[in-house]
């Protein structure tokens, strides 16, 4: 899905814990998330744990979606 | 007697399902599960199961080094000749997981390792290279048909008999070459000039080494203004209104749904769900952000980080849907985002 929005011209990023899988079919823009059940938050931490996670995480797609790259990239992330 | 080792994940082992799915690395002796009929059909080549190596799927991917090491510690100073992982049939997860092994075992005690996966599961695109993938069937009813073509070809392996490529032994090609004695004799000059005239009179010839063709994308061009920018948000992770309303699938979807987030600064839970049958539902259900980031969205447009958020999200459910089936949405999607001069998506899958 992510590729045919970017073939129609969408800058699109992936928010996805299997990065390899998302590498193997050519993604271009990849930000790690932390698990499958719950990508932006773990439910075994505090609500304010997993709301600044989540906000860090969303915060460098974000920045990735504004960012120029020459290559496909996975994003580094802060937590 | 040759002794064979085998890894199968949770599921199979029959500790549970997803709420089982990070359960820790674990080896037992003699069969366990599936293993039970690989072991059956194993004895006519004079082989046994020794152990059975069961990972969560979960566990595998999430701690994917941990779970390694501590697999490949565990087998240190067992003897066995071949190494059979899965099969894993459709399953994304388990597929990755039975490779990642397999890539491990084979590189540290030196034994072949044959797994079993269906064409769309990622795993073979990242481990085809690696090891034996047997073509596999798409779902477990299929289990004795899969596990009968991984004990075919070990069979061949442990016998030293020759393997005859991928299309004669039905495993993906591996893009390995070979020197091999023709039957026909035919020399490697000849065989070019025939195919360079069949290509010139138009005939059909089939290349000796065929490059794999790879789907690229060009890569969009950065947002200019993240301020001035209009984000949409879809996900894959079966995020809906509890009662469904669109009736997306809970696997295989070939439905997906748009929902209006214009009125809410969050998904509460009791109002939105999953309905992905691919995981534990349990955090997702307490609260639905955790897959749909609307909630920290919402603060993003307020502190003016971005322009504005597009009115709906978009959901679907990623596990075992075709890329035929993916290519599809996305394609009915895109002409609503363009409607609405989105400038950017966020895909969130699970």
């Amino acid at each position: 899905m992510v590729k045919e929005f970017e073939r129609a011209g969408f800058p699109v990023v992936l928010m996805c814990n299997l990065v390899p899988v998302a590498q193997t079919v050519g993604v271009n823009r990849i930000v790690p998330t932390i698990s499958i059940p719950y990508p932006l938050g773990n439910p075994g931490t505090s609500k304010e744990e997993q709301h600044t996670l989540r906000k860090s995480r969303v915060g460098t797609a974000l920045d990735a979606l504004a960012t120029e790259i020459k290559k496909p990239t996975v994003f580094k992330v802060e937590i | 007697m040759k002794s064979v080792i085998c890894y199968i994940n949770q599921f199979f082992a029959g500790i549970g399902g997803e709420d089982k799915a990070d359960f820790e690395p674990e080896v037992r002796q003699g069969v366990v599960g599936p293993t039970g009929a690989i072991n059956m059909g194993l004895k006519a080549y004079d082989a046994q199961v020794t152990y059975t190596v069961i990972c969560g799927d979960n566990f595998m991917s999430t701690h994917r080094d941990e779970a390694i090491e501590r697999i490949l510690k565990e087998l240190e100073g067992k003897e066995f000749d071949l190494f059979l992982a899965g099969p894993a049939f459709q399953a994304g997860r388990y597929g990755v997981a039975c490779g990642e092994i397999g890539k491990a075992v084979e590189a540290k005690f030196g034994v072949p390792v044959i797994t079993s996966m269906h064409a769309e599961n990622p795993g073979v695109e990242m481990f085809k290279k690696d090891m034996y993938i047997m073509k596999g069937s798409h779902s477990a009813a299929s289990m004795k048909n899969d596990a009968d073509m991984m004990v075919a070809l070990a069979g061949k392996i442990l016998k030293g008999e020759e393997i005859e490529g991928p299309d004669a032994e039905g495993y993906y090609q591996r893009g390995i070459r070979h020197q091999v004695w023709r039957k026909d004799g035919v020399m490697a000059a000849d065989r070019a000039v025939d195919m360079l005239i069949a290509k010139a009179t138009g005939k059909p010839f089939v290349s000796e080494l065929i490059i794999p063709k790879k789907d690229l994308v060009p890569i969009a061009p950065a947002l200019k203004d993240l301020s001035k920018a209009k984000i949409a948000l879809t996900t894959t992770g079966g995020i809906v209104p509890v009662d469904n309303p669109d009736r997306i699938q809970s696997a295989s979807a070939t439905r997906w749904g748009r929902y209006d987030i214009s009125e809410m600064d969050r998904l509460e839970s009791g109002v939105f769900k999953t309905i992905h049958a691919g995981f534990d539902p349990a955090a997702a259900n307490a609260d639905p952000n955790v897959i749909m980031p609307v909630d920290v969205m919402k603060e993003y447009l307020k502190e003016g980080k971005i322009g504005s958020i597009h009115k709906y999200f978009y959901s679907t459910v990623g596990t075992g849907t075709t890329q035929g089936e993916a290519k599809r949405m996305a394609k009915e999607i895109i002409p609503l985002l363009q409607e609405d001069n989105v400038d950017a998506v966020i895909m969130v899958s699970t």
